[in-house]
């Protein structure tokens, strides 16, 4: 099933959760609404469960306008960040209760939750009551509980956040292998970007209520539509850069620095921000530099080196080859190649870069 | 602060609980016991405390006492009136208050009212609600073609009479109570009902009613026993007798008649104990039913 959402917008009182958003999600797809807290991610899944109305706009699933059905009438299933598992009822009865509401014979019932429990692994503990069981065992209940029913699109609002560092890595591909396994339409709201980038077909990124950028995850990565997506996805974070045109075509000098660096000659902003990915610079000599500065700080995490290069009053973070020496208080020399540069308006913060017409409505509409 | 008690701590718990323990022995534990004992004085001299004989006949003497068996009866008739119709009226409120209306503390406030005011005020206000002339209540069921009843004289009417009074004066706390549980049961559950394709009603059944069980079973087994010990309503109600020809005698009030009116106190004392030992075996029901029922999270 298909869902499509057309120009729907939010309004609480006096903020606008939501604003004119448009998309299609296609069947089977797996989405994940990607963005910082208020963005509006899980008030975009409230309305795709119904449980919020939205302003103006409409949903459709499949062929059928939902947007003024209830909640209990979409048929969709929902895992909600804390699970919301019945602490009453014991693990079997919170699977079967979706069914006991749609009426389905006792011993119906009954086989299809068992079937379901042990689909997600937890076959053993259907007795047990909620409050026994470990933040992945719920977490799996609720998945459970969400999928009983065969709905047709399945919401879940931050499932991971919960779960500590390794449970979030085995559960997160744990509810990928579940959901292709379905084969079900799944939507999927986090604030982690590597939680959104590994297992989601495509990725929504939204902010301030308006969806940014709407694409597979790597090309979030590598084609950042504007800063705020480049600054968003990657860890660690972008580093970005102001510079001014100078004299010389082409030549662009660094703001509160007097270092020039040499950009395509198609950019002819007075002012430019550019964005380097710490990941893509790489040390080098004077004559291949993009950028010379003192390394001020340096720490090695696991299999990279992460360094902070002042360049006058600018830091700059790279990660670099462990197997190059280097000391806190070096001169150095950092090198990008050239098509990993990325080139922003300094007004609206697009991406400037020519021949990508990627605007984020040409996107949507491959989309759709 | 978890030391392993010693004398020297022991001690010392004691002398801060001294306060409070003086004060339960005096007024509560020690009359109890003196009323206990009582009950088995068969011939006494409360002039100068001097007890003569000792034995079981006050008890066969209250058992085979007409007044006692109506008393026992109208008390019953009373605690199965007002327990359900109370706690469902308050329940019923406190769901409507729960969900989000304007003037919250307001209504709150107006629901509190009858639980702070004194009874005797209370007993007043309504004794001319039920007045037969000039009452708003038969005004008000005169608008349905209603007769006028004569509520507080008539004895077929005076329990029903005194129900609603009683009623209405424990609204207000059970409603508080009954806020502060549902308060307590988080949103997600609702949501995740909803989602799971629950209506309105059975989220109620389902998910309001489990969670709110403790704060119900706190509330029917503080009813219960407030219904048994039913007596200053009656008192002011009725202007100090037990209703028209007896008819809302209740244990309680004949515990009262005996003791300050007759001057019977073995009597008394054995009618108290029996009491005390009928509201003892519905306290204990109600736990075994609360392990069955009740869901603590």
């Amino acid at each position: 099933m298909d869902v499509r959402i057309e120009n729907v917008t939010m309004e609480f009182q006096n903020t606008v959760a939501v604003n004119s958003l448009s998309t299609t999600i296609r069947n089977g797809e797996m989405v994940s609404l990607l963005g910082p807290s208020g963005c509006g991610k899980s008030t975009t899944l409230m309305l795709l469960a119904g449980l919020y109305k939205p302003t103006c706009g409409n949903i459709y699933f499949g062929e059928k306008n939902v947007t003024n059905i209830d909640a209990e009438k979409r048929e969709i299933g929902m895992v909600f960040q804390n699970y919301a598992l019945y602490p009453h009822l014991s693990v079997l009865k919170n699977i079967m209760f979706p069914l006991r509401m749609q009426k389905v014979p006792k011993r119906e019932a009954k086989d299809r939750a068992m079937e379901m429990a042990r689909l997600v692994q937890i076959g053993h503990l259907v007795d047990r009551k909620p409050g026994q069981l470990s933040g992945g065992q719920q977490q799996r209940v609720a998945i459970a509980r969400a999928l009983v029913k065969k709905p047709n699109l399945l919401l879940l609002d931050e499932p991971l956040s919960n779960l500590d560092a390794r449970l979030r890595l085995e559960m997160r591909e744990e509810i990928r292998r579940i959901q292709q396994e379905v084969g079900i339409t799944a939507i999927f709201v986090t604030h982690d970007q590597e939680e959104a980038l590994s297992i989601s077909d495509r990725v929504m990124l939204m902010k301030d209520g308006v969806l940014q950028q709407d694409s597979i995850p790597q090309e979030m990565y590598r084609k950042p539509i504007n800063s705020f997506a480049a600054a968003f996805i990657g860890n660690p974070p972008i580093n970005f850069l102001l510079a001014r045109k100078t004299e010389q075509a082409g030549n662009y000098e660094l703001v509160n620095s007097s270092q020039i660096i040499k950009l395509p000659g198609y950019l002819n902003q007075q002012k430019i921000q550019i964005g380097l990915r710490p990941e893509n610079l790489f040390l080098t000599d004077k004559d291949n530099a993009l950028l010379t500065g003192e390394v001020i700080h340096l720490e090695t995490i696991g299999r990279d080196t992460l360094i902070r290069v002042q360049i006058e009053d600018v830091t700059i973070r790279a990660l670099i080859d462990p197997s190059i020496p280097i000391n806190v208080g070096d001169q150095c020399h950092l090198g990008i190649e050239q098509d990993h540069v990325h080139y922003f308006d300094t007004e609206n913060g697009s991406n400037l870069e020519r021949g990508n017409s990627y605007d984020g409505q040409a996107n949507m509409e491959q989309y759709a | 602060m978890m030391d392993k008690p010693t004398w020297n701590s022991t001690l010392k718990a004691f002398l801060y609980l001294l306060p409070a323990l003086l004060i339960l022995i005096v007024f509560n534990i020690y009359p109890i016991i003196k009323s206990f004992l009582m009950s088995f004085y068969t011939e006494y001299d409360f002039y100068n405390d001097i007890v003569y004989k000792y034995g079981l006949s006050n008890f066969s003497d209250i058992l085979n006492d007409p007044n006692f068996i109506k008393a026992v009866i109208n008390t019953t008739v009373f605690v199965i009136g007002v327990v359900p119709i109370s706690i469902i009226t308050s329940l019923a409120i406190a769901v409507m208050l729960n969900s989000k209306v304007k003037g919250l503390s307001f209504f709150r406030t107006i629901y509190f009212l009858p639980f702070v005011t004194s009874v005797v005020a209370v007993a007043i206000v309504w004794s001319w609600i039920f007045h037969s002339d000039y009452g708003l209540l038969n005004y008000f069921l005169g608008w349905f073609g209603i007769d006028p009843i004569q509520w507080l004289t008539d004895p077929t009417y005076s329990m029903p009479a005194l129900i609603i009074l009683s009623v209405w004066k424990g609204l207000g706390f059970n409603i508080i109570i009954f806020l502060a549980g549902l308060q307590n049961i988080n949103r997600q559950y609702y949501l995740a009902a909803q989602v799971d394709g629950a209506s309105a009603w059975h989220r109620f059944l389902s998910v309001t009613l489990p969670l709110l069980s403790p704060t119900m079973f706190f509330i029917s087994i503080i009813s219960i026993i407030n219904a048994f010990k039913v007596f200053d309503e009656i008192f002011a109600l009725f202007n100090g007798t037990a209703g028209p020809a007896n008819s809302t005698l209740t244990v309680v009030y004949y515990v009262y008649q005996k003791f300050y009116e007759e001057w019977e106190f073995g009597l008394a004392s054995a009618a108290a104990f029996v009491l005390f030992i009928i509201v003892f075996l519905f306290t204990l029901i109600q736990l075994s039913l609360g392990k069955k029922f009740v869901h603590y999270q």
